[in-house]
């Protein structure tokens, strides 16, 4: 007779894995000369790296990089007037202000922006600026850190939460405000198309936020069942869609004021604006409209079931999910907006790509053109990476395509 | 022609409705009375669900008449609203608003819809959980609930508007089974105290235990209707006979 | 107590939904319409104070400006011709433009796949370099800084092997021209299209009923080659000379000659979309997943049968959509060509209108002509994405 009973031992203890070191010679093996046409592959692409590296060294070393910092305040801000920077550094300290607030009271990947920024203005007053420029590099750090207190300290305070939202939303025209002044407040500053760098930022923080609106109405009429409103909708996102950004900025700069009343002319930055943000809005509606038909239908059907009617469930039901799920989307956009700012030059609007078009105009620096190009692409480059990063980090967050 | 409401709460007279060509509601009728639980049963397809969603327009009748409460179901928006308000209706995937806390789901249309103050709200909400027997869920997200509690915090949304009737539309079909019963005791409980209640569903069990009457529905048309002792033991109907075959061997 | 219960006859009006829906959108188009009104009426009377009218009448009239490159024109030809030039200019380069874009993002797409760390780290930092720097930049640089800067006068051009020179002027490489036996080498081009669809059609028939699997494309291919060559050879003399650029006392004659702006913008809308066509391409292939290989594999398909028939297959579907609007986006960036003085749409458009003042008119037509691409694309891809549509419950 046989005891086919067994008796499992169960084991706590977990014994340790073998050695698990990789020699650097078994990694090379195994990521770069695994076969034959790898091993060549690695070979080549060395050499080419090796060559294409040293040949830029070469340049980088002879090139005359002292172009960028003398002209550092042209390509930054353009022709403002510098008795008035104060009020461009009042703008920057207002945003890193917020941006030290949010980071305290909601910690998480606000805290990691803000750390940078501060970090960043940190290292950048170590660099041979003015003193007078180091010092204002090093408040954007210290009105951070101060923003960061105020913020963790109002952390849970319920109140706080609506004025910290109202006080991004306010800061908005406040900037404008601030920057190119208003009757009667502060000395309106003349000659705005000349404003270099700031002029990139400007027209991308604009667009996007007054597309934004925009956006979500049309996308929200274009799944309207009514068909005219239906029609309407889809028939302006579709030609924007269609037609490249330049066509319509040359809209803006020869046509527009056709279609407008003799007394009413708009210069030459307010029909920029409009015309990105015009632009800005179809893209704004088609990535609303993948969020809201991501949502279940049974989500349409339990708000009306529940008796709230169209308007409440879209605001109290339908919006709120959608958004969430359109951020990242958005976020992109707004990178490619940014982007899409140095389109600004071809109606002559001096933004940091034309500007530097007019510096190597300069007998000065005539050959410089390479330095210049190269800056300005590793500036767009990092400030576009970083903002892609952060759009990937807030789509971790959200979860979204987890559900 | 007007009818007066003493003969029913629901009157559902000849309906008929139409998906394009495919007629999925041809010609039902029948009368429901207050406080009155009816099982509707079929095969997939015959348009049981698509018969009760008729009732709170979630779905529109082309021919026929439907009155609830007196008032009839027709174009006019202030008919849709009233009866709306009326009746509550419980879907099989739940549909909560993953955006809002479970007692905010329960509150939410209170407050918008009733226009109650917002303590009052949350206390009804409260009571409603308390009901279900979840009062220790009220803040957390529904995606962090089981199925058996996100439906019964459906049902209690439902319940938050005080309707007259209510509408279950196979409230446990999406539920694993060890949750099936979780949600059918809050079901027998409301049926208990007198709800009106309109119930699509596979489960034979709840009907045989709660259901006043039993509807046998197949090919959008009412083939049979009847107590629960004589719908089991004694179907009159070929279809039903065979469709009982079919459900209850296991 | 019974109680009357609301019929059906009477709906007052402002209750009834039918009613609603109807009214609410009578009044959203008749706002739209005002605005549209005002606009126009404003349109109208800013015209009148200029002194024009719209018509369409000046594209008859003389053009009077030159046209660098593009098809046979010169400065006598009517402002429709030129309009014309600049729409093929557009055309060539974005047709151009989208072939090697879409090899440089297929074969990075597939490098950042590759199981070598430096081919994939290498294909990792193009995409996110191009991906992130503004694509006027990229066309300034590779223009201004390259072509205009980096590269020699004609004199001490750089010369690749197979006769092609760098030059600030452009690129000039060798290429084909067409001779008198031309006309007779057609025939067999054609004769052999012909052939090869005959062929293509006949062998499927014969695979259908012999119920045998096989690729009916290789046969009609092999054919259609066997007859070009051998017509190549019947015909007297050859019917495509190879013009080679040489360099005379000014300048290169003969061969292709690629302008420095045709060729910066080129290369510019290539290396950026091609970085964006990477990505889909990867994103492609990665959708396909594990479990399709495992399968193909387990059921004993070969290699190159399971790329054919499991993975590329759908992979492709999930590929083709964007790609189409990738190739959408290179037609409409194209049209930066007039801030580096290629002459396409955009510019002679501009330009006709620096000549002629009708700026509404020019407006209308070069809206249209990018209009009438966007629309052809979305078309094919709809038509595209219907045939593909996974069949689903």
């Amino acid at each position: 007779m046989r005891d086919n009973r067994q008796i499992v031992h169960i084991i706590k203890e977990q014994l340790r894995p073998p050695s698990e070191r990789i020699p650097v010679i078994r990694w090379l093996k195994q990521n770069l000369f695994n076969s034959w046409f790898n091993a060549i592959l690695t070979i080549v692409s060395t050499v080419l790296i090796v060559i294409a590296v040293f040949g830029l060294l070469r340049w980088a070393l002879g090139a005359r990089w002292e172009v960028i910092p003398t002209n550092l305040k042209l390509l930054l801000v353009g022709t403002y007037p510098a008795e008035h920077l104060w009020r461009v550094w009042a703008t920057v300290y207002l945003v890193s202000f917020l941006l030290g607030f949010s980071s305290g009271s909601h910690g998480g990947l606000m805290r990691r922006v803000s750390t940078v920024v501060a970090s960043v203005s940190v290292l950048l007053a170590i660099l041979p600026f003015p003193w007078g420029t180091r010092g204002w590099l090093l408040g954007i750090a210290v009105v951070a850190a101060v923003g960061f207190g105020l913020g963790h300290l109002s952390k849970g305070i319920r109140r706080c939460k609506r004025l910290e939202i109202a006080a991004w939303l306010l800061s908005f025209p406040i900037s404008l405000v601030l920057l190119n002044g208003m009757e009667g407040i502060l000395p309106v500053i003349k000659g705005r198309t000349t404003w270099g760098f700031m002029l990139n930022l400007i027209g991308a923080v604009v667009g996007i936020g007054l597309s934004f609106p925009i956006g979500v109405l049309l996308a929200l009429g274009r799944r309207s069942e009514l068909p005219a409103i239906r029609w309407v909708c889809t028939a302006y996102i579709e030609i924007i869609r269609g037609v490249p950004l330049i066509s319509l900025l040359f809209m803006a700069s020869i046509m527009l004021q056709l279609l407008l009343p003799a007394n009413v002319r708009p210069d030459l930055l307010i029909r920029a604006m409009m015309t990105i943000t015009a632009f800005s809005a179809a893209y704004m509606a088609e990535n609303v409209r993948g969020g809201l038909q991501a949502i279940p239908r049974g989500q349409y059907e339990a708000a009306s079931a529940v008796g709230l009617n169209k308007a409440l469930a879209t605001i109290l039901i339908i919006l709120p999910q959608a958004l969430r799920l359109v951020i990242p989307a958005i976020v992109g956009q707004f990178i490619a907006l940014f982007m899409d700012t140095t389109l600004f030059g071809f109606i002559a609007i001096l933004e940091l790509l034309n500007i530097t078009r007019s510096i190597m105009g300069n007998i000065e620096w005539r050959g410089t053109i390479f330095e210049l190009y190269v800056f300005i692409g590793i500036a767009f480059w990092i400030l576009c990476y970083s903002m892609s990063y952060v759009s990937r980090r807030i789509e971790k967050t959200l979860g979204v395509g987890e559900r | 022609m007007s009818v007066t409401s003493d003969e029913g709460i629901i009157i559902y007279r000849d309906v008929h409705k139409w998906y394009g060509d495919f007629h999925v509601l041809r010609g039902i009728t029948f009368t429901m009375q207050k406080g009155e639980v009816i099982v509707i049963c079929g095969p997939s397809g015959s348009g049981k669900s698509t018969c009760i969603r008729t009732i709170n327009r979630l779905e529109e009748h082309q021919r026929g008449q439907i009155i609830v409460d007196g008032v009839e179901l027709t174009n006019d928006l202030r008919n849709i609203e009233t009866i709306r308000r009326e009746v509550g209706i419980v879907f099989q995937q739940f549909n909560l608003f993953p955006h809002l806390s479970v007692l905010q789901n329960v509150a939410l249309a209170p407050f918008w819809v009733l226009k109650m103050k917002k303590s009052k709200a949350d206390e009804v909400a409260m009571q409603l959980l308390e009901r279900v027997g979840i009062p220790e869920q009220a803040e957390k997200y529904p995606g962090q609930l089981s199925g058996g509690q996100q439906q019964r915090v459906a049902i209690a949304r439902a319940l938050a508007m005080s309707p007259k009737i209510m509408l279950f539309d196979e409230p446990t079909s999406a539920l694993d089974p060890e949750m099936i019963k979780e949600v059918l005791d809050v079901m027998k409980n409301l049926a208990r105290s007198g709800m009106t209640m309109i119930v699509v569903t596979h489960e034979m069990g709840f009907a045989r235990e709660v259901a006043d009457r039993i509807i046998f529905f197949d090919y959008g048309q009412l083939v049979e209707e009847n107590t629960p002792e004589e719908f089991f033991h004694n179907p009159q109907h070929e279809r039903t006979k065979l469709f009982l075959s079919q459900i209850l061997d296991y | 107590m019974s109680k009357k219960v609301a019929s059906s006859q009477s709906i007052p009006f402002w209750r009834d939904i039918r009613v609603l829906r109807v009214v609410s959108q009578i009044l959203f188009l008749i706002v739209i319409a005002a605005g549209i009104w005002w606009l126009l009426n404003n349109l109208q009377t800013n015209l009148k104070a200029c002194g024009l009218k719209i018509s369409f009448g000046f594209l008859k009239n003389t053009a009077g400006f030159p046209i660098s490159e593009g098809l046979r024109y010169d400065p006598t030809d009517v402002n429709g011709y030129a309009f014309w030039v600049g729409i093929v200019n557009t055309i060539r380069v974005a047709v151009i433009g989208i072939v090697l874009a879409t090899v440089i993002g297929v074969v990075v797409g597939v490098a950042r796949l590759s199981s070598n760390w430096l081919v994939k780290k290498l294909a990792g930092i193009y995409v996110e370099v191009i991906r992130n720097i503004p694509l006027l930049v990229q066309l300034f640089f590779w223009y201004f800084a390259v072509m205009l800067t980096a590269l020699p006068m004609v004199k001490n051009s750089i010369s690749l092997p197979g006769s092609i020179y760098l030059t600030r002027r452009g690129v000039y490489m060798p290429w084909a021209t067409v001779t008198e036996s031309f006309s007779t080498w057609i025939f067999y081009v054609i004769g052999g299209l012909a052939l090869a669809i005959i062929v293509y059609v006949l062998r499927r028939m014969q695979l259908k009923r012999t119920e045998r699997p096989g690729f009916p494309i290789i046969w009609a291919t092999t054919v259609l080659i066997l007859t070009l060559v051998a017509g190549w050879f019947i015909t007297p003399g050859n019917p495509l000379a190879l013009s080679v650029p040489v360099l005379g006392r000014f300048n290169f004659e003969g061969g292709l000659w690629l302008s420095t702006s045709f060729t910066a913008l080129l290369i510019g809308l290539s290396v950026y979309t091609g970085a964006f066509i990477a990505e889909i391409v990867r994103a492609g292939i990665t959708a396909v997943s594990k479990g399709q290989t495992e399968a193909a594999k387990a059921i004993g398909l070969k290699n190159m049968l399971i790329l054919r028939l499991v993975i590329l297959p759908q992979a492709l579907r999930v590929i083709i959509p964007p790609l189409a609007s990738q190739y959408l986006n290179l037609t409409k960036n194209s049209s930066l060509a007039i801030l580096i003085g290629y002459y396409d749409l955009m510019n002679v458009g501009t330009t006709i209108f620096n000549q002629t003042g009708r700026a509404v008119e020019m407006i209308l037509l070069i809206m249209a002509s990018y209009l009438t691409m966007s629309l052809l694309t979305s078309l094919l891809m709809n038509y595209y994405n219907r045939r593909m549509k996974l069949v689903e419950r």
